[in-house]
């Protein structure tokens, strides 16, 4: 175990601790001691920053199931060191922000930083694990401790509704994702996420490639929100503030992009990688942007506008992976998009978390997150408001903060798709910039509602149900001033940003673009002329512009006035359906009747052996090695016959018992005639005793009626029962003929010979019962004394009136 | 011989079965009695009928009955025969308890 996986198990174990610091501190704040971890986490994190940015990876071992390949290894490269600063960093915030929303007294502290430190641990498990299998165990615990954040307060029905639902399909797309780790296994026979790229010809020449890749796709577009899997976010948002802020914003979405970027060396290159990938994104970009401008409440708008954001990242990472096509030569146009990619994972994680962070406060200012009900916020609220306007400012693109920057380089990205000349872009390459400029009107659309149906207008304290509303207190603005902060120096000086962490991660993105020794060059320019993206943004703004100045007239209409998302009512009667269905389904076959679960069996059975017989041919009959039948043997078979079929016939109790009776002695006979003494002997006693038997229950069972059945149901049994006994009879027939034809010899032979030698005895049946076999003749014993048991305590055994089995 | 048995035994396991399906429960107690004939006729019949004598050392037979299959029917007659005792008593606590030998009327209990 070396520190960095003491790092990653740290925050399981603090979570172990939290209790007893919650239950023997209460007079400090549990979240200040949970702080800490994070904070030193992050300082930790930080110590590797001038390692990656050289270009060099770490890699820790430790074997946990080495036998089957699975091992506890942890490779810091570009990627997983940003994504690490980003879940360290952005927690320690989210802890600040939540030591001043939560309250002390009011809540279960102790539950919440639980479920956090659980959450955290999993997440810098997912972004570090070299090993596919650990990260996914890392996968799953992230999908479970999101739920359990998200039914926080799990009082509230729609709490357990959202954690429900996104527990559903996350784990659904958890369980396909481990579906394609293990194809991915099966191509190359390592878990290791290296190893699979080093032997990435194995992958990408295998039959399963597409197979895997859409298994993947599936884990990856769950978690990270896409379309048609976004509606658990917006749902998700019942979560307290710090959570909402801090997995549906800044971290746990990303792990499917982050994934997506991981396996871009193994899949990308591949047209349907890029198709899907590009054309997902972008669909998920409009249908979020678009969704967002519909949402009355802060945080719906939000959690919509982060989905519609990682749409972005996901459409540009699919653009991006197209830099595989071109090995050499000049990457500079086909890398743009994992440059804009990356930069925007950043600026997202940053401004999406300082915009759910002035939620929460406006939440717990104003008791109301209802745009309706807010406005001139701005002279009550100044700080806030500042935050929140660099933040909107910044998801709508507008310069001089980084929302601006990335979103020129999106522009820019998908401007250049139409240019690439491969994967039938020429004809169809044109949507995405088209899409792509749409959505980001409507983006504009509904940061530009944001801030000023909140901040401006007239203040209505008549609607807010807290009598004085003021600004928050210096601690809950600490985090998102410091995130708004952030926008603005990443704003201003976006090349900070470019040497640290934006050429490593592109390095661990697109790894074997460049030759060895070299390195990314990124260098983000405020401004590069008049060109087509500069005009675009233009038209961005002027159009966003018209549209909210005509919002009095749109918003009569029926799109904005219906909230919820279309495919919320799949999900539900989808759900619906699956409960009633099976309801059904279990109701149709559980009778509850002897009758119908025995003709079940029956037919199955009938069905199964005949045609195991025909589609073998395994039907046959060799009469040669059969036996003669002596004459009066007619006599006995056909009384015998007569007797069994006679039974179902008999509507007297006393002739049925004795008709079996018959039946049983003609058996007894054929013992005899059949030369065995002892089962003769024998058949006679056991049905003597059990006709007697009969006579002695006779008095208290009840007269046999006859059976009041209607025809069809009559002719069901009777074709049913018949066509058992044919059954029975063919497989009777082959199995003797099968028998003959084959030379085995019965071991009998070996008890004829030694019964007398070996046991010392004459009747061989009783030397095999009794010496041979005896173990047999000893448990039958047992289930004889059992059955005497049951029958004693079923006679004797009574619960009385009150008493209840 | 052998073809003839298996025609009889087929026609034993029909007439069970049938009996199975019905709604009584002495018939279903009559139908288990009568298809563990059927099953004890089968496993005779199968080693084949009639090669020789019966299987005593003392007789001094040229050859003898195979054994073991004999061996096998005398155990499963005196476990069915136990099974079948357990069943009987068993439907007349059900009758006793029920006042109703029909297996529809027997369905489900108070609480379900």
């Amino acid at each position: 175990m070396t520190v960095l996986h003491w790092a990653i198990i740290s925050p399981f174990l603090l979570a172990i601790l939290v209790p007893f610091l919650y239950k023997y501190g209460r007079k400090i704040h549990t979240g200040w001691f949970v702080l800490l971890l994070p904070l030193a986490l992050f300082i930790y994190f930080l110590t590797f920053l001038p390692r990656s940015s050289a270009g060099e990876v770490v890699l820790r071992t430790v074997p946990w199931v080495p036998s089957l390949g699975i091992n506890f290894d942890l490779y810091i490269d570009g990627l997983s060191l940003l994504f690490a600063l980003l879940i360290t960093g952005i927690g320690t915030l989210v802890i600040l922000y939540s030591v001043y929303y939560l309250s002390k007294t009011k809540e279960k502290l102790n539950n919440f930083y639980v479920y956090l430190l659980l959450f955290m641990g999993a997440m810098l498990g997912v972004v570090l694990s070299d090993n596919i299998i650990v990260l996914y165990v890392f996968w799953e615990i992230t999908s479970v401790s999101s739920a359990l954040l998200i039914s926080y307060w799990y009082q509230r029905e729609k709490s357990i509704y959202g954690a429900q639902k996104s527990m559903y399909i996350t784990v659904f797309g958890g369980l396909s994702m481990l579906g394609g780790f293990s194809l991915l296994y099966t191509m190359t026979g390592t878990f290791s996420i290296r190893e699979i790229i080093a032997n990435i010809d194995l992958v990408t020449t295998s039959s399963l490639f597409l197979p895997a890749m859409i298994l993947i796709l599936f884990g990856a577009f769950t978690k990270s929100a896409q379309f048609p899997f976004h509606i658990w976010l917006p749902d998700a948002m019942e979560a307290p503030t710090p959570v909402s802020a801090y997995l549906h914003s800044a971290t746990m979405v990303k792990a499917g992009i982050y994934l997506v970027a991981r396996f871009t060396p193994v899949f990308g290159g591949s047209p349907e990688w890029f198709w899907i990938v590009s054309l997902t994104g972008i669909v998920t970009l409009i249908w979020g942007s678009v969704s967002a401008v519909r949402q009355k409440d802060l945080k719906s708008i939000l959690a919509f506008s982060t989905v519609s954001q990682l749409g972005m990242i996901m459409s540009l990472l699919g653009v991006g992976s197209v830099a595989y096509y071109f090995y050499d030569g000049d990457n500079a146009l086909y890398t743009t998009a994992i440059l804009a990619a990356v930069f925007h994972l950043i600026n997202h994680a940053t401004f999406k978390g300082s915009l759910f962070m002035t939620a929460g406060i406006i939440d717990h200012e104003t008791g109301t997150r209802d745009i309706r009900q807010l406005g001139g916020l701005m002279t009550i609220m100044p700080i806030t408001a500042t935050v929140s306007f660099i933040g909107l400012a910044s998801m709508a693109g507008l310069p001089p903060f980084n929302g601006f920057l990335s979103k020129e380089l999106f522009f820019t990205a998908m401007v250049n798709v139409t240019e690439y000349g491969i994967f039938s872009v020429e004809t169809w390459g044109f949507i995405l910039p088209v899409l792509a400029w749409v959505a980001s009107i409507f983006t504009f659309l509904y940061c530009t509602i944001l801030f000023v149906k909140t901040f401006t207008g007239r203040f209505q304290p008549e609607k807010l149900s807290v009598k004085h509303v003021h600004e928050a207190p210096f601690g809950m603005l600490v985090s998102p001033a410091i995130l708004g902060l952030l926008v603005v120096i990443f704003g201003l000086f976006p090349n900070v940003l470019a040497y640290t962490f934006i050429e490593p991660a592109m390095q661990a993105i697109l790894p074997g673009i460049m030759e060895p020794g070299q390195q990314f060059k990124v260098h983000i320019y405020h401004w590069h002329g008049f060109n087509l993206e500069l005009w675009m943004t233009i038209g961005v703004i002027v159009l966003g512009a018209i549209l909210f100045i005509t919002m009095k007239k749109w918003s009569q209409s029926r799109f904005y006035r219906k909230e919820r998302d279309i495919f919320n009512y799949v999900y539900d009667s989808g759900y619906d359906g699956l409960i009633k269905g099976s309801q059904l389904i279990t109701r149709v076959q559980m009778t509850g009747r002897l009758r119908d679960y025995f003709v079940y069996m029956c037919a199955f059975i009938v069905f199964l052996i005949i045609y195991t017989m025909i589609r073998y041919d395994a039907f046959s009959i060799n009469t040669a090695n059969v036996s003669p039948i002596e004459p009066f043997m007619w006599f006995v078979v056909i009384a015998f016959v007569v007797s069994i079929i006679s039974v179902p016939f008999i509507n007297n109790r006393m002739t049925a018992v004795v008709m079996t009776g018959v039946a049983g002695y003609l058996v007894a006979l054929m013992f005899t005639i059949f030369r065995a003494p002892d089962l003769a002997l024998t058949q006679l006693l056991v049905e003597t005793v059990s006709v007697i038997l009969f006579m002695l229950v006779f008095y208290h069972l009840p007269e046999l009626r006859k059976e009041k059945k209607k025809p069809a149901f009559k002719l069901v049994n009777l074709i049913i029962s018949v066509a058992f006994g044919v059954m029975i009879t063919l497989v009777s027939l082959s199995a003797f003929a099968f028998g003959s034809e084959t030379n085995f010899t019965s071991i009998s032979q070996y008890f004829i010979e030694n019964s007398k030698v070996l046991a010392g005895g004459y009747n061989i049946v009783n030397v095999i019962l009794v010496d041979f076999r005896g173990l047999d003749t000893m448990l039958e014993i047992l289930v004889l004394a059992i059955a005497a048991i049951g029958v004693v305590s079923l006679i004797k055994l009574r619960f009385k009136g009150s008493e209840d089995v | 011989m052998e073809v003839l048995m298996s025609v009889v035994i087929g026609i034993i396991f029909s007439v069970s079965i049938y009996l199975f399906l019905s709604k009584s429960i002495i018939r279903v107690i009559l139908g288990s009695l009568l298809i563990s004939h059927g099953v004890h006729l089968l496993l005779i019949t199968m080693s084949g009928l009639q090669r020789g004598g019966p299987p005593l050392l003392g007789l001094e037979a040229e050859a003898y009955t195979d054994p073991l299959p004999q061996a096998l029917v005398l155990t499963a007659i005196v476990i069915s025969f136990g099974v079948t005792a357990f069943l009987l008593v068993m439907a007349y606590r059900t009758f006793k308890e029920h006042k109703t030998d029909n297996l529809e009327e027997l369905r489900g209990s108070a609480d379900e």
